[in-house]
């Protein structure tokens, strides 16, 4: 399974109610992009995550219909709440509205390598199709990643 | 000394799965110096091609961000916590965000795009965000006929079109928009016609005028997505320069014999024609279609291409050449693709852009105003034009006459009793000229005969003339029988 260029390969395994969560946080902030964390355990080379963590966009209000942002005292402060709850960031979500659920050159830029990138394509305040992603360890592109549901 | 440095879980794959590594320095700097001398892996995803940290990685001491101390130069000592902190950004492909609230498909139109209508990526929204759409096309010629043909079939809503040339024999070959009914005719009147006989339903606005830096910004201004069909590095820069600083993607192809290239740049989302090109090649290095030739067909793939692309923009479906450069060459069959890197420090797109309105673009490309060389090279007397030169023929002094075209291009017209010695073999064969003879030196136009009569007077030739025109003005002027091309 391994792959050096790569890196590990992992999986990730989302609840349904989890994945629920994305979509109506998507919808929520329509036409505007939304964000958040994914918390958990890696477990047996999966990622298994076991809460969802939504985050303000932090971007000018005329950015954020397709740009996001999470600065590093929020991540920060989700660290600390994974902590106590002995679990660690996985991955972020955040939304494309009226954009493919793909990840864009501007994501690939600002990308770091091991975490779950959840993207959830928003049309006129419905969601669509929701992917997963990780960036190879070489910075070269993002490949889709295995994600699995579980009803819990 | 030692200190603990916190890695994130994204990073610690990279140094053996630790979620700490005990490290030395005295400051911020050096002990991120020595992280990365420890664990080289880490160093593309701390810092840019320009060695600094990358904007999303956030270093702190202890409970303090270094950006509110003193950034790397932060001292740190013994015992002190130091942690790499993600901060987290990202954004979506590049939607030309319009509304089209309000647009409706009469049944006419319903019935008329009814194999896009049926699509799913494409359906009534997607066809609606066509019609609510404005593309503007620079130049009617070889990539602006097929875009324009395709793109108003595919029922753009409001095509704009830039051009002041009117059309020739040597169009036709490959600017399928016009007919040879239309020889003669301003292009942008026969393209108008051909655009709206095949949909009336949208609206085509003309722009009779070459684009300029003291135009571009209005006429772009008004669009969601601008396409460049030109042919010349000044217009090219200056396309690219408006629509960065006016934040619309510019759909971007070239061709050249059985070549071509297409991408779209796109500040917003990815790197811009400069970040590709910071610099325009000398000018006269790159020959252009006129000079070199194309094939026919060629700008009819490029154009469609880049009629590709602007829908995908405007549906916002699908994967962009946003990033990525297209090369197609004819002969092989094969499209390769490169990747394109935004470059932080363009001075249009990057991080501290120092070019903030448009600029002289004759001048950036090194292209010198006409009239101002006919003024300083007037006293000189180094043209002559071919009234003067049949003038002279039929006087009995006829100058001994260069051509240093092609030979292909000898073989479709010339001038009684020319050689030929293509401009390539003039150094090498100009020795076998005398040099005190009075010699004219002609091409088609007048540029390579121009730079031939420049390398031949710098080797101590005292009496070259340059024939103003070429032998294109030669056939309009004294022997209109002659073949163009």
């Amino acid at each position: 399974m391994s792959d050096s260029g790569k890196g590990q390969a992992l999986a990730i395994k989302l609840v349904a109610r989890h994945i629920e969560e994305i979509r109506r946080h998507g919808e929520a902030t329509y036409p505007h992009e939304c964000c958040g964390l994914l918390l958990g355990r890696v477990v047996s080379g999966e990622k298994q995550v076991s809460e969802t963590y939504a985050a303000q966009n932090s971007r000018e209000e005329g950015a954020q219909h397709n740009r996001f942002l999470i600065p590093p005292e929020a991540v920060r402060e989700a660290e600390q709440h994974a902590r106590l709850k002995k679990i660690e960031i996985l991955g972020f979500y955040h939304s494309h509205p009226n954009a493919p659920a793909r990840p864009s050159q501007f994501d690939l830029d600002h990308a770091w390598p091991f975490y779950s990138y959840v993207i959830v394509s928003v049309r006129d305040r419905k969601s669509e199709e929701l992917t997963c992603w990780r960036m190879r360890d070489d910075r070269s592109c993002f490949d889709s990643e295995e994600m699995t549901r579980t009803e819990e | 000394m030692g200190l603990r440095v916190l890695l994130p879980t994204a990073l610690r794959h990279l140094v053996g799965n630790e979620e700490e590594v005990q490290l030395s320095g005295g400051t911020v700097a050096e002990v991120m110096g020595d992280l990365v001398a420890k664990f080289p892996e880490l160093r593309k995803h701390l810092y840019n091609a320009e060695g600094k940290l990358r904007n999303f990685v956030n270093v702190y001491v202890n409970d303090e961000d270094v950006r509110y101390l003193q950034d790397e130069k932060t001292p740190v000592k013994e015992n002190d916590v130091v942690s790499i902190v993600p901060s987290i950004a990202g954004g979506s492909i590049a939607a030309i965000e319009q509304t089209f609230a309000g647009v409706e498909l009469s049944n006419e139109e319903v019935a008329r795009y009814s194999r896009h209508l049926i699509m799913p990526e494409v359906g009534m929204e997607g066809q609606k965000k066509l019609k609510a759409a404005k593309v503007l096309l620079i130049g009617t010629g070889g990539l602006g006929a097929p875009l324009g043909l395709y793109l108003s079939a595919a029922g753009i809503g409001r095509i704009g079109l830039v051009d002041f040339d009117v059309v020739d024999f040597s169009n036709l070959q490959r600017q399928v928009i016009h007919s040879t009914q239309d020889v003669g005719r301003p292009k942008l009147l026969s393209a108008k016609d051909k655009i709206l006989g095949i949909n009336p339903h949208i609206q085509v606005d003309t722009y009779e005028t070459m684009l300029r830096s003291d135009n571009a910004m209005e006429i772009i201004r008004e669009y969601d997505v601008v396409i460049d069909g030109t042919d010349n590095f000044q217009t090219r820069y200056l396309v690219n320069d408006a629509c960065v600083l006016l934040g619309k993607p510019n759909v971007y192809g070239s061709i050249f014999r059985f070549e071509g290239q297409a991408s779209v740049f796109y500040a917003k989302e990815g790197p811009c024609y400069r970040c590709l090109y910071p610099e325009p090649p000398p000018p006269g290095l790159v020959p252009s279609c006129a000079e070199g030739g194309v094939l026919g067909i060629l700008p009819g793939t490029i154009g469609l291409v880049q009629a590709t692309e602007a829908v995908k923009l405007i549906l916002g479906r699908g994967r962009t050449l946003i990033g990525r450069l297209l090369l197609y060459d004819a002969l092989e069959m094969k499209f390769r693709e490169l990747k394109l890197r935004k470059n932080s420090s363009c001075p249009l797109c990057g991080e501290n852009p120092s070019i903030k309105a448009l600029i002289d673009y004759d001048q950036f490309c090194g292209i010198t105003p006409p009239a101002p060389v006919a003024a300083t090279h007037k006293e000189e007397a180094v043209d002559m034009t071919p009234e003067e030169l049949k003038a002279r023929i039929d006087g009995g002094t006829a100058p001994l006459i260069v051509d240093v075209r092609e030979p292909h291009e000898f073989d479709i017209c010339r001038i009684p009793n020319s050689i030929l010695i293509p401009l390539g073999q003039i150094p090498a064969r100009m020795n076998e000229l005398d040099k005190n003879a009075e010699i004219v030196v002609h091409c088609k136009m007048g540029g390579r005969s121009a730079k031939a009569a420049d390398l031949m007077r710098k080797s101590g030739f005292t009496n070259v003339l340059n024939l103003t025109g070429g032998i294109l003005r030669w056939a309009d002027k004294v022997d209109p029988r002659m073949p163009k091309y």
